[in-house]
């Protein structure tokens, strides 16, 4: 698990590379965490190409942290995330509350 | 209906183990010649069950997870079983958004993925307590 940013145009770019399920989720949500409070963004893009497994266990993640943006008014996208990711944000209705971008 | 093959895994109820349990049934249905994404839809599916064995069985404590597979006729079968706390209420725990640990960040979609990404789910108390989930997926490729 690794988590990369830049912060472009008043944008926090995010990527996460590699599985995200009860063993990395700590770290993520304090990775997540600490690129939210650490930077002054207008909005958040989560690259999801290299994430290459999440369960329902990331998509409370996802939520916690749009939760936590959504108290400050920023918005928070998603973009490219693999097949099997899109099928688990589709069903939760995750994309309801953070749209999927290309 | 014969049993083809059949594996049977007995874990710590830890969670750096869901990696390598749902790699592991992945790995044992490969012989049934699956597609990628019926591959990833075990692995979630798998990680799903094993998931809430370590939090809500065992509430993080320790604990064993038995996990079984089998392959009949192009179906594969996956048990997965705790000796944890069980579900006092079953039905109401399969409804999509139920959890116990909102605080948690939990969303209470584990079964509700497991029904989506599988073809049938039974959740059963376990003998001797805990929780049993069945599972089947015919593998199509």
């Amino acid at each position: 698990m690794r988590i990369e940013n830049k912060v472009f145009n008043n944008t926090l770019y995010i990527a996460i590379y590699g599985e995200l399920d009860e063993y990395t989720a700590v770290y993520t949500r304090n990775e997540l965490d600490k690129l939210i409070d650490h930077n002054d963004m207008k909005r958040v893009v989560v690259d999801l190409s290299e994430l290459t497994f999440m369960d329902s266990t990331g998509v409370g993640i996802m939520i916690g942290r749009f939760k936590k943006l959504k108290s400050k008014s920023i918005p928070i996208f998603i973009a490219n995330p693999s097949k099997t990711v899109d099928k688990i944000f589709s069903m939760t209705g995750l994309y309801e509350i953070m749209p999927k971008i290309s | 209906m014969k049993v083809e093959n059949e594996m049977t895994l007995i874990i710590p109820a830890l969670s750096k183990n869901e990696s390598f349990a749902r790699s592991t049934v992945a790995a044992f249905a490969v012989e049934m010649d699956p597609s990628l994404e019926e591959i990833n839809d075990i692995k979630t599916a798998v990680c799903e069950a094993v998931t809430n064995s370590i939090v809500h069985g065992y509430k993080k404590q320790q604990g064993t997870i038995t996990i079984n597979g089998k392959i009949i006729d192009k179906v594969l079968h996956i048990t997965i079983s705790d000796n944890g706390v069980g579900i006092e209420d079953i039905e109401m725990a399969r409804q999509p958004y139920f959890t116990t640990r909102p605080e948690d960040e939990r969303t209470g979609m584990g079964f509700t993925v497991m029904e989506t990404f599988m073809d049938t789910l039974e959740v059963l108390p376990n003998e001797n307590g805990g929780l049993k989930v069945i599972m089947t997926k015919t593998i199509k490729g």
